[in-house]
């Protein structure tokens, strides 16, 4: 922490070459969007020559992020390459090398994708919207009014896993070790979410055990639209082999998971931050629909995605080689005031809400993004119903992470109508 | 201005007039067409404006290239077909004025 304050003081005198915005610290004490509109002003495609990830580029631009995430010839995902994140996927002692989709380029990652995007097709999210209201009402229902709480850990938590073990068609009395697996999938020891990178292997080694078992009980059973039924009876993944099918399953958990749960806190901090916005909602429950994307931009619950170079290109002006990591800042590209009116600020009917970086765009863009508006529309229909005003009544606290953009605790009274 | 009528999964059909150069994605969103969202802005990154070209007019708007950025993203959209290509793709002209696009069920 002290590092990270000492750097804040200096925001806009630090050398640029100095600027190292993947510092997980700036995450947690959510000082980075100042080190982000720097950026964007001063130098948009930013070289980190050192830092503990190696050298990387930052892409902090709105145009810029599009054009390095729609070039997937160029701009590989390959997770053997180093993968999705500013951290390498592999590499690292100790640590499970997992395979997934979102980590592949083209052809397998196509097959893989196909064979899974049905269970989030807005044909089965038709089924799954009267359960997931059902579900979400309940949760509700159990909360204290007038009391503090954490939202967090009982409602945007609960909510979803709860829609995760619905679509997993997951033994419910079991569904807490859903939350755990997502949590420990994207931990380091240094987020005190595992001791060690040993431990994180073992989890997630009874993780996949977990769901080989439920495999063998669906994979004679055909027909289920539940997700793991639809993996064991595809061709495209029946006959995948084991790292394979615990990193698409955990591919699935975590998209699934820490994303939305972070966009269902976010909301609130942000309405609370911004009262005439809170106001408009109370006074107009349909703004719902524009207020579900302007939120998923205001919180961009994944910070980035990196790609690696497989030739030179050029971005914004600036010369990548083949090898280098490049790092699109989503964070950074949904407060790019050249692209977005007023992008510094909450407006919940906002023009053009859908127009945002949070889903990252190409062929490797959010497949759970119709799910994850579904919930949140959910979420906040059904809150309107029961409560007048969701309280932030303490600060909340946030993850130590340079990816995911998480809210830990969310201290909230509720008042009801 | 190119006439071109969007039909909604349900069969509602809805013609709109566009200046030629526009794409068929802004003749939609220009219009309030329903079942457009057109989240990326229109530079052929999402697939949120699938569409299927009537038989009729399929000849003349061509499918996509093999290989292509868009017929990458279409792979991925639902309910595709034969004729399935993205409006942001499709600029409006002279020869495709009277086009005939279906709208694929349950695209917001």
């Amino acid at each position: 922490m002290a590092t990270a304050a000492a750097q804040f003081e200096n925001i806009d005198t630090i050398p640029l070459d100095e600027i190292n915005v993947a510092n997980p610290y700036l995450f947690q004490n959510d000082t980075v969007g100042e080190y982000f509109a720097r950026l964007r002003r001063e130098d948009p495609v930013h070289f980190c020559r050192e830092s503990r990830f190696g050298p990387y580029w930052s892409v902090t631009k709105f145009n810029d992020i599009i054009a390095v995430d729609t070039n997937h010839k160029v701009f590989s995902s390959e997770a053997k390459l180093g993968g999705i994140a500013v951290q390498d996927m592999h590499g690292v002692e100790g640590a499970l090398e997992l395979e997934m989709f979102i980590a592949m380029d083209q052809p397998k990652h196509d097959q893989q994708r196909k064979a899974v995007s049905p269970v989030v097709a807005p044909s089965n999210l038709l089924l799954l919207e009267p359960i997931i209201r059902e579900r979400a009402g309940a949760i509700l229902d159990e909360l204290p009014v007038g009391e503090e709480i954490d939202w967090v850990k009982l409602v945007s938590v609960e909510l979803t896993t709860m829609t995760l073990a619905t679509i997993f068609d997951f033994p419910w009395e079991e569904r807490a070790k859903l939350t755990r697996w997502s949590d420990v999938t994207t931990a380091s020891p240094e987020t005190g979410i595992v001791e060690s990178f040993e431990q994180r292997r073992e989890e997630l080694i009874q993780c996949a055990m977990y769901f080989k078992g439920l495999w063998d009980q669906r994979v004679n059973n055909p027909g289920g639209n539940d997700l793991i039924s639809m993996m064991a009876h595809s061709p495209a993944t029946r006959d995948m082999p084991f790292l394979e099918f615990l990193g698409n399953l955990l591919l699935l958990i975590v998209g699934g998971n820490d994303t939305t749960r972070n966009s269902i806190s976010g909301g609130v901090m942000a309405l609370n931050q911004n009262p005439e916005e809170y106001r408009k909602l109370r006074e107009n429950p349909a703004l719902v629909s524009s207020m579900i994307p302007e939120i998923i931009r205001w919180q961009t619950p994944l910070t980035h995605m990196r790609r690696t170079a497989l030739e030179d290109a050029i971005i914004g002006g600036k010369q990548i080689l083949k090898g280098d990591k490049v790092v699109m800042w989503y964070l950074s590209g949904n407060r790019d005031d050249t692209v977005i009116d007023r992008a510094d600020e909450f407006i919940i009917d906002r023009e053009n809400p859908r127009h945002h970086l949070s889903f990252g765009f190409g062929i490797h863009r959010c497949m759970g993004n119709r799910l994850a508006e579904l919930q949140l529309r959910i979420v906040w229909e059904e809150i309107l119903k029961r409560f007048s005003f969701v309280e932030m009544v303490g600060e909340p606290e946030r993850l130590l992470s340079n990816l995911v953009r998480g809210i830990t605790r969310l201290p909230v009274k509720l008042h009801a109508h | 201005m190119i006439k071109v009528t969007f039909v909604s999964a349900d069969g509602v059909r809805r013609t709109v007039e566009a200046d030629e150069g526009l794409s068929a994605r802004e003749a939609a969103l220009f219009n309030s067409v329903p079942g457009i969202d057109g989240d990326c802005g229109g530079v052929c990154a999402c697939a949120t404006c699938h569409v299927h070209v009537d038989d009729a007019w399929i000849e003349r708007v061509g499918l996509p290239e093999e290989g292509s950025m868009e017929s990458d993203l279409i792979q991925f959209a639902e309910g595709t077909t034969a004729t399935s290509r993205l409006a942001c793709q499709i600029p409006m002209a002279t020869e495709l004025d009277g086009l005939i696009l279906h709208l694929p069920e349950l695209q917001h």
